[in-house]
């Protein structure tokens, strides 16, 4: 396998753990709107920052295999 | 009277960079394999011009000045001169000294030298870089956003002096939502009543100005200029974010990083280099959450596109224009969500450090 090949790999495997978190999070979000629906927004709002969170380590491998 | 020097400003703009259609020397030779990569980092990196499109094998573009800082002093000319060459071939001469565009990089040829040569490390060995201050495709978008920005919120403000009780009318009517939300969903709660109006200045100024720029960079008639995926504009911002938060950081702030309460000694010692890591750490994903959410969605829509000639059948065509279609509109809230993201977790690394004591 090439080099290339190895960073595309890796940035698949980053993106599976943020798509097992971001899924989590949007989960455990979904049951908390539907179980206090008057703190819709609130939940919203931190799940989103949440999920930035989480995103953002998967960018990180994302750029390191593009830098590779 | 202001919105009229404005409007004079942006075409002065607009006719300061002259508009041109070349013939490239090379001709195109249709044997050779599209390469996808090259072509998607030359869309996705800045450029000393607009490429437009291409008429019957010649490059349309719109060329912009080349400011140049030599051991002569200043050299400046139009990215025209260089003929729509980044293969380093088109040399430019200006006061005995030689220019080539390779990439997207000018470079100054040594004396005698006639063609750009590389070391194996990709050093350029007969040749070195000036210090460069190009108006380049990236600088223009910015002060185009620049102008729109103070186009919409000048004109806002003087709706607001104007009106009798501030009932937000014409222009107003589309900022004032947009404001009243920044302020009470993303300052208020994460700074706190007390403070938040000290930063709102920067905090409105870096959620319209990156949601701006993010638009543009979705345009595809401009070429996508992909200023807030240039990791140096991300840089600049979090920057920004960074030194503030040290200025206003409290005695609070300084004692939950160098000297944790409420924990045992060897608990502190150990958690020091941690938080000193982190102060650190929260800027860097500021701007690498930015800079990669942008460029990936660039990369993502050109590289559909490039189904197309990969496959090299029209068949693949209305596939690849759907789903990219698809990704553009998920990319128009992206967007919003990264300026949103930036501005509220700037909000909160202000709220940290202004955080009072209660223990």
């Amino acid at each position: 396998m090439t080099i290339t090949g190895i960073a595309a790999l890796g940035a698949g495997m980053a993106v599976i753990g943020a798509g097992i978190g971001i899924g989590r999070i949007g989960e455990s979000a979904m049951d908390a709107m539907a179980r206090q629906p008057e703190i819709q927004g609130k939940i919203q709002t931190s799940a989103l920052i949440l999920a930035a969170f989480v995103e953002a380590v998967a960018l990180f491998g994302v750029v390191a295999s593009l830098i590779v | 009277m202001q919105i009229n020097t404005l409007r004079i400003f942006l075409l002065a703009l607009l006719c300061s960079v002259s508009f041109d259609a070349f013939a490239s020397n090379e001709e195109d030779s249709s044997g050779e394999k599209f390469d996808p990569k090259a072509m998607i980092m030359h869309h996705v990196k800045d450029a000393h011009g607009f490429h437009l499109w291409d008429w019957n094998g010649h490059p349309v573009s719109i060329s912009l000045p080349i400011i140049l800082w030599t051991d002569n002093g200043l050299t400046t000319f139009m990215s025209s001169e260089f003929h729509h060459d980044f293969e380093g071939k088109h040399i430019v001469e200006k006061d005995g000294q030689k220019f080539v565009n390779y990439h997207e990089k000018i470079y100054q040829l040594k004396e005698g030298e006639t063609t750009i040569a590389f070391d194996e490390e990709h050093h350029p060995i007969n040749a070195t870089q000036p210090l460069n201050f190009s108006i380049t495709k990236n600088v223009f978008m910015m002060w185009v956003s620049v102008v729109v920005l103070l186009l919409i919120f000048v004109s806002t403000s003087r709706r607001y002096k104007k009106s009798e009780n501030y009932v937000p009318k014409g222009i107003a009517k589309f900022t004032e939502p947009l404001i009243v939300f920044v302020r009470d969903e993303i300052a208020k709660p994460m700074i706190g009543e007390k403070k938040y109006k000290r930063f709102m200045p920067f905090l409105l100024t870096v959620f319209f100005f990156i949601w701006i720029n993010n638009i543009f960079g979705l345009i595809p008639i401009i070429n996508g200029a992909n200023v807030s995926g240039n990791i140096a504009f991300t840089l600049t911002l979090a920057v920004f974010t960074f030194l503030i938060t040290l200025f206003s950081g409290n005695k609070n702030y300084w004692k939950h990083i160098f000297w944790m309460p409420g924990v045992a000694v060897p608990m502190k010692i150990f958690l020091m280099p941690i938080e000193i890591v982190g102060m650190f750490v929260k800027p860097i994903s500021l701007m690498i959450r930015l800079f990669a959410n942008i460029t990936a969605g660039h990369i993502i829509i050109l590289s559909l596109m490039s189904l197309i000639f990969i496959f090299e059948s029209i068949a693949v065509a209305p596939v690849s224009v759907g789903f990219s279609l698809f990704i553009s509109i998920i990319e128009i809230v992206v967007t919003a969500i990264q300026a949103y993201i930036f501005t509220v977790l700037s909000a909160l690394y202000f709220g940290m450090a202004t955080e009072e004591d209660h223990h």
